[in-house]
């Protein structure tokens, strides 16, 4: 049958679209399909950038890719992508690409702090990082060396950076940067749920009548998944609402019912609002079914601070920052805060100490009667005085829309998805604002149904995958446990075989404590992966002299130089995504893997690789000895028991960790990779420095490894080569099935198994907690809540920084559709570039008259902290109120992260990027 | 003593160059660093951003071209007129225009390469720059722009040198070919429509060199290094101001001059001959 | 005159005007080439000034070349053409793909401009107390023009880079949500070009992801049809100021009424 060349490309689609969907296709077909694809090959993957975890085909010729299309079969995407997803073929191939390790070398080629990088191999970049590790950890301890890790991650090479650290180790000082974007919403799943991500998925979308964004600008940050709120939209305009509360208007407000423009930080007071005239005017609306069945009324302290450093005079704050950084330790009460906390006793003028920084998790049940008067003093009048952000709104304007919010949220028989993503997280009570909108969507009994629930999107392509599931936080293990439960660490003990009491019970440092670790010399090597933490994390400057000035060793994993790359002392290349094998978990628990296309670049090799190299470094004896980890806890030598279990002193942490027994039996060559490259179990053709492969199938040792600690625990995934037949799965996957609403009996087997009817909160953290009332737990007794979520109380609370005379505008970061998160891939695509060459300082036209600044004018922007030079916009994407401005982080060049406060959410320890006090002056 | 002649020997010149290349440089500098002192071009500039001045001659095909420009461009065009019509004489050419230095450089060059030749029979004569002046005229108001203007090397040269030239340099190397190897003294003698114009206008103006035949030694340096030697009819003969607008008030001819017959001076009444 | 001065002064006489006739003759001609040089050279259909600027046939016979607009342009966006530009040589233009124009509030190029080519007041409206004030909004450099085949938010990419750069955003550039009917749970959220704001500044073409922009400015006259002089839309009340100014003279002629009635009833055959 001959055809054209037009027919054979319609062919191919049609048969890859019916191969995905499991379709016969017809012979004819596939022989015509197998001539079209001659010159290339089409093999699934993952888009490289956001949460939304679109599916890509890629198109390899000559060990190179040369195109993607979205997958048709994918079912978050269709075939669609955003204008990210559309260069995927292009980011790996940046003429900048990192090819080869480099050290700061003096002019004998040893390492050298004060050195200039240069080439070196990668043997000896091991040296010496081994050395350097060594030498400090040695001194220090497990407490003394860190790892920044990444919520882009594949799941391998978090679970295998995990595995090396924790249990190799024995150091919890591993943090990802999803710290910096999705902790307040593990936080307050943990707090509400027991169990972390979100109920709902995707198609929430579809079923739901109403949209509320609370501080997530999808049509920028999840384009994909704002096509599909849009289309729900278009398909019943009428009945359907979309909301946009946000600081600024943005580019969600063109399709938004109703746009409210808020204070910074005046959301909680808002949510507060929307309780009390639930609870106080429209009792009817709430679902005391559902309430008494399925839920428990809780509050926590109030006085937690504002996760700054403890030590507020610290030698390194200037002193333009001790201001700020005595809000840590006491506050004083203003007349807003008196109202709000009114049933706490607090009165204006009050010295709040801040007693509670170090137990600001703890919570404990209360009436709903306490729950009541807590909420007593959020009026209408109260909160819409306080929330008002623009200016030049009418106060009473303002009223009617959180009048008509409350309406969406309470009509009977409306459903409502509330989505948020980096305006709750990155808060100063990140957590809380969390838990509220969960308090909410409970209060209605509007939660864990199709269109019903609130919904925590997420930014990074695997921060639910990876960060969260894998656990590589400083406080947790695999599938939801942490270090801190004797329990939990047994069965990690057992799952990676590791003698008793190995792992390290105590909370490692969070990112941002790792910076500080480095400035105090409490941490004195550090390992950068997938990550760039010196561009990404507040208050930029402090950590860029502690890299620099310390006595200190860090080592950067990277694709391209960045910021961080250039602050490091060794950096090695690292492998891109499709030079690799992989999986990512998005944000609706959906895993998906995809296979390595390509051999990686240069003599760059894949993060699991670079960390499995570095075990090879660390003999038992070396590691698995006592260790102090501070006054109260130490850690017992195993060496002992580990020679009971059949190990040898001189065993090598890879011996141990990964080229075990059980990784050995999964070999390769494997069915699954027939056709594809594997540089880690194979070797590839580049032969980097003799490198032949480790002989087996590591990273499917690592995911079949890893699945065994969900399994049967909520979090069960299915087996390595299922997910190379279908387009991913959402967790909990039972019996070859997904779970499409979690704690919904209709959906979820593990709800079904509790057998308590329609709900089943089934979580397990925190799931016994102490009683009391709004002023504090009483008495010992505990009650336990099987099955239960918990409703909160949380106050209103001013910010750290607020803008004042000096200092007169709040700033707010963030991201734009074009660019990803720090730019280091997408500021390397000639078009993305070209679209947005430059971060710009987007600003009130009043405010620009005022200062006589004229658009496209250079600007200092100053906080207390640093200072970054901006261009000035009044018009276009983002339109802020009169007394904010709102510069994205993705320029280096206008390195925001300077300016920014490094205050965070005292319970997620999640920075709060969305606010502090700026001036702006002529540059 | 030597040094003092020898400086004397190229007063002028050294003047004149100063004179064309800071004017190219306070230009530049308006275009590259934002002074103020002077912008825009020799077609039409502002003094501190305040006195617009305009080439009168681009203004007259503006005019011809049938479209009324503006009343400060008019004004601009105007001054310039007036300053060079009533005062500074042909001036502009050689104090000015910067195709001045590549037309006297292809002349030295000509000299250092041989004898120089006598100007009988030229290709072409002298008042074909006055036919170019009425035939732009013309096409201006048949094209309906500005004619010399799209074609003239002055203000490609120029505005290379402000604003980047582009493929502008090889209508300069046109001319400078031009003048070294079809015509002495080509390009501003014998076609340049600007000068013809300036000729035209400043036949009355009051600077002017001036001959003193009492002093004339009849050397004829100052016949030999002028480029529109037609001027200096008078030399060795009679005393009195160059008369005619075609001088272009260079001053080589007092540079040259031994015997201080030849010097700039101010013509009070107007020369009826 | 003296009879003997006669014989030798006719030659030069002739000679006179033999030469008068070769310079008269050598003029024209070159003043023809000059003409067809210039008319070949003076035209560029796609050429966008600065804003403010005169009709392209005034603005080229206006334009002396002095560049001060192109020295005004804080962005250095506006381009002083340089021979081998292939462009009108001197005149001031944007190529929008490389540098937009910024739309500045003052619009320092319009108002440096010394000669009329270009106007404040083509880029002036009124404040409230009726004096002329700049509104870079009205300026009208060119149109956008949407590719509909090349552009990826027609085809369901989430892209809108055009629509986020348009510094009249919701005006000019407006997204229009379609139903993706291939999904069905997808929508499409593609840019429509408004005429009546859209300033040409560029900087949608200059966002523009394609290879090759799909969103491209042009001079109005290019990009731009005209409705009917005599039909005037019930629903757009400003149509009706299309009624000023309008010719006095109705009268219609097609094929068919180009003969007089007389004409067509006397003459030829049924």
């Amino acid at each position: 049958m001959p055809l054209t060349r037009r027919e054979l490309l319609k062919t191919t689609a049609a048969v890859a679209a019916a191969t995905a969907v499991g379709m016969a296709v017809p012979e004819e077909m596939l022989a015509a399909a197998k001539k079209a694809e001659a010159g290339w090959r089409w093999d699934k993957s993952v888009c490289r950038f956001c949460g939304t975890g679109c599916g890509l085909m890629v198109a390899t010729k000559n060990d190179k890719i040369v195109a993607v299309k979205g997958d048709p079969a994918a079912p978050v995407n269709m075939g669609l992508n955003c204008i990210k997803g559309y260069f995927n073929a292009k980011i790996i191939y940046g003429a900048d690409r990192l090819t080869e390790p480099l050290m700061r070398v003096n002019d004998k080629g040893e390492f050298d702090k004060k050195g200039k990088f240069k080439p070196i191999s990668w043997q000896k970049a091991f040296d010496e990082m081994a050395k350097q590790f060594k030498k400090h950890y040695n001194k220090l301890g497990p407490t003394g060396v860190a790892i920044f890790g990444s919520g882009q991650y594949t799941i391998m090479e978090g679970y295998a950076a995990a595995k090396l650290m924790k249990g190799g180790f024995r150091s919890n000082n591993i943090d990802p940067n999803a710290r910096l974007c999705m902790a307040s919403a593990v936080a307050a799943f943990m707090e509400t749920f027991g169990i972390d991500e979100p109920a709902g998925n995707y198609d929430d979308m579809h079923f739901s009548d109403t949209i509320v964004l609370w501080g997530a600008n999808m049509a920028e940050m999840h384009p994909v998944l704002w096509s599909k709120i849009t289309n729900r939209k278009l398909a019943d305009a009428k009945r359907v609402k979309v909301v946009n509360l946000t600081t600024f208007t943005n580019r969600c407000s063109n399709l938004a019912d109703l746009e409210i423009i808020i204070k910074p930080n005046t959301d909680l007071a808002i949510q507060n609002y929307i309780l009390r005239e639930i609870v106080y005017n429209r009792p009817q609306a709430i679902d005391w079914d559902f309430v008494n069945q399925n839920c428990i009324f809780t509050t926590g302290f109030v006085d937690i601070g504002y996760g700054l450093r403890p030590k507020i005079d610290h030698p390194k704050y200037k002193k333009e920052e001790l201001d700020t950084a005595s809000r840590e330790a006491f506050k004083i009460i203003t007349k807003q805060e008196a109202v709000a906390m009114g049933a706490l006793g607090y009165k204006e003028g009050d010295r709040m100490e801040m007693k509670h920084t170090g137990t600001a998790g703890n919570h404990w049940a209360i009436s709903f009667e306490d729950f009541k008067k807590g909420l007593e003093p959020y009026t209408l009048d109260f909160v819409a005085a306080l929330a008002k952000g623009d200016s030049e709104e009418p106060l009473e304007e303002f009223r009617k829309k959180l009048l008509a919010l409350v309406d969406l949220y309470t009509e009977n028989g409306r459903k409502v998805v509330s989505f948020w993503t980096m305006g709750f997280n990155q808060h100063v009570r990140g957590t809380w604002v969390n838990e509220q909108i969960y308090a909410i969507h409970l209060m209605l009994g509007k939660q864990s149904q199709p269109g019903n629930g609130a919904f925590s999107l997420t930014g990074q392509p695997s921060a639910c995958g990876t960060a969260r599931e894998v656990g590589t936080f400083a406080h947790r293990l695999p599938s939801d446990m942490v270090v801190g439960n004797p329990k939990h660490r047994a069965i990690t003990e057992k799952i990676w075989k590791l003698p008793e009491a190995t792992l390290n019970p105590v909370v490692g440092s969070h990112f941002m404590k790792i910076m500080r670790d480095l400035e105090d010399g409490t941490v004195r090597w550090a390992w950068v992966q997938v990550n760039n933490p010196w561009q990404n994390a507040t208050n930029a400057n402090h950590w860029i002299a502690a890299a620099r000035d310390m006595d200190n060793f860090i080592v950067v994993s990277d694709a391209y130089p960045s910021i961080s790359a250039k602050v490091a002392d060794l950096i090695l290349p690292a492998a891109m995504i499709f030079e690799k094998w992989g999986a990512y978990g998005n944000a609706e628990r959906r895993t998906q893997h995809w296979r390595q296309q390509v051999t990686p670049i240069g003599k760059s090799m894949s993060d699991t690789w670079q960390t499995v190299e570095f075990s090879k470094r660390f003999t038992l004896a070396e590691v698995w000895k006592e260790w102090k980890i501070d006054d109260k806890n130490t850690l017992a030598n195993v060496l002992d028991k580990a020679r009971a279990m059949g190990y040898k002193e001189t065993d090598t942490l890879f011996d141990v960790l990964f080229a075990n027994k059980e990784a050995k039996a999964f070999k390769w060559p494997d069915p699954v990779g027939t056709g594809f490259f594997n540089s880690e179990a194979a070797g590839d053709k580049r032969n980097v420095e003799g490198f032949k492969g480790y002989g087996f199938f590591l990273q499917k040792y690592l995911w079949e490894e890893y699945r065994q600690f969900g399994l049967g625990h909520g979090h069960d995934l299915a087996d390595f080569d299922t997910y190379h037949r279908v387009r991913g799965l959402r967790w909990p996957v039972v019996d070859g099935k997904e779970t499409l609403w979690r704690f919904n009996s209709e959906y979820d087997p593990y709800a079904i198994k509790e057998n308590r009817g329609k709900f089943a909160f089934y979580g397990a953290a925190f799931k016994e907690i102490p009683k009391g009332d709004l002023s504090g737990p009483k008495g010992e007794e505990k009650v336990k809540l099987p099955n239960k979520a918990k409703i909160f109380l949380r106050h209103y609370i001013d910010p750290p920084e607020n803008p004042s005379a000096e200092y007169p505008f709040w700033l707010c970061t963030g991201r734009v559709l074009e660019h990803w998160h720090t730019g280091t891939m997408t500021m390397r695509v000639p078009e993305l570039y070209r679209a947005v060459p430059e971060a710009l300082c987007f600003m009130n036209k009043q405010d620009a008259r005022k200062n006589s600044f004229k658009d496209g004018e250079l600007v200092w922007v100053e906080s207390r902290r640093g200072k970054v030079k901006a261009r000035v916009e009044t018009r276009g994407r983002n339109l802020p109120p009169q007394g904010l401005i709102f510069i994205p982080f993705f320029d280096e060049h206008v390195f925001i992260n300077k300016v920014t406060l490094d205050a965070t959410c005292p319970i997620s320890k999640e920075p709060d990027f969305k606010k502090c006090a700026v001036k702006i002056y002529r540059a | 003593m030597i040094v003092i002649n020898r400086f004397r020997g190229i007063r002028f010149l050294a003047l004149r160059r100063l004179s064309q290349i800071t004017i190219i440089l306070l230009f530049a500098a308006g275009n590259l660093l934002g002074w103020h002192f002077l912008r825009g071009n020799l077609s039409t500039s502002r003094i501190f951003g305040v006195v617009t001045l305009s080439d009168p001659y681009a203004i007259l095909q503006v005019l011809a071209s049938g479209v009324l420009i503006s009343g400060e461009a008019l004004f601009g065009g105007l001054i310039v007129f007036l300053f060079f019509g009533l005062i500074a004489g042909r001036s502009f050419c050689s104090w000015v225009c910067p195709v001045n230095i590549v037309a006297d450089f292809a002349d030295w060059l000509r000299k250092a390469a041989g004898p120089g030749e006598s100007e009988k029979n030229p290709v072409m004569g002298r008042d074909v720059r006055y036919w170019v002046i009425a035939v732009s005229l013309a096409v201006s108001f048949f094209t309906g722009v500005a004619a010399f203007e799209w074609v003239s090397p002055i203000s490609m040269m120029h505005r290379g040198l402000i604003f980047g030239f582009g493929m502008g340099w090889t209508m300069v190397l046109a001319v400078f070919l031009f003048d070294l190897t079809v015509l002495r003294h080509g390009f501003c003698g014998h076609v340049c429509p600007l000068g013809a114009f300036y000729s035209i206008i400043t036949r009355f103006s009051l600077v002017r060199v001036s001959h003193s035949s009492d002093k004339c030694t009849h050397c004829m340096r100052c016949r030999q290094i002028c480029p529109e030697q037609q001027v200096l009819t008078m030399v060795g003969t009679t005393s009195g101001p160059v008369t005619s607008g075609e001088c272009t008030n260079c001053g080589r001819c007092i540079d040259v001059c031994n015997d201080d017959a030849m010097k700039f001076g101010v013509r009070m009444r107007t020369a009826k001959t | 005159m003296s009879i003997d001065d006669k014989e030798p002064r006719m030659p030069e006489r002739r000679k006179f005007f033999i030469n008068m006739a070769k310079g008269l003759g050598a003029a024209t001609m070159g003043g023809l080439a000059w003409t067809g040089f210039l008319d070949g050279k003076k035209v560029y259909a796609t050429i966008l000034r600065p804003p403010g600027a005169v009709s392209e046939k005034e603005f080229i016979a206006k334009c002396t070349k002095c560049g001060l607009c192109v020295e005004a342009c804080p962005f250095k966006a506006l381009i002083l053409a340089e021979p081998g530009d292939d462009r009108p040589v001197g005149t001031p233009y944007f190529r929008m793909r490389e540098k937009p124009c910024r739309m500045c509030r003052d619009i320092p190029c319009t108002v440096s401009c010394p000669t009329g080519a270009l106007l404040p007041s083509l880029v002036s409206d009124s404040d409230e107390l009726g004096r002329p004030r700049l509104n870079i909004n009205l300026a009208k450099i060119g149109l956008a023009v949407i590719d509909r085949e090349t552009c990826i938010a027609y085809w369901g990419i989430q892209c809108d880079a055009c629509y986020r750069a348009c510094p009249v955003i919701d005006k000019a550039i407006t997204v229009e949500y379609t139903k993706n009917e291939r999904t069905g749970k997808h929508a499409l959220l593609a840019p429509v070009v408004h005429g009546g704001h859209c300033t040409g500044c560029g900087l949608c073409e200059h966002a523009c992801v394609t290879k090759k922009a799909s969103v491209f400015v042009l001079p109005r006259e290019l990009a731009m049809g005209e409705s009917s002089d005599r039909y005037i839309r019930a629903w757009e009340g400003p149509d009706e100021e299309k009624l000023e100014g309008l010719p006095e003279d109705t009268e219609t002629v097609t094929p068919r009424s180009e003969k007089s009635p007389l004409e067509y009833l006397n003459k030829g055959d049924l």
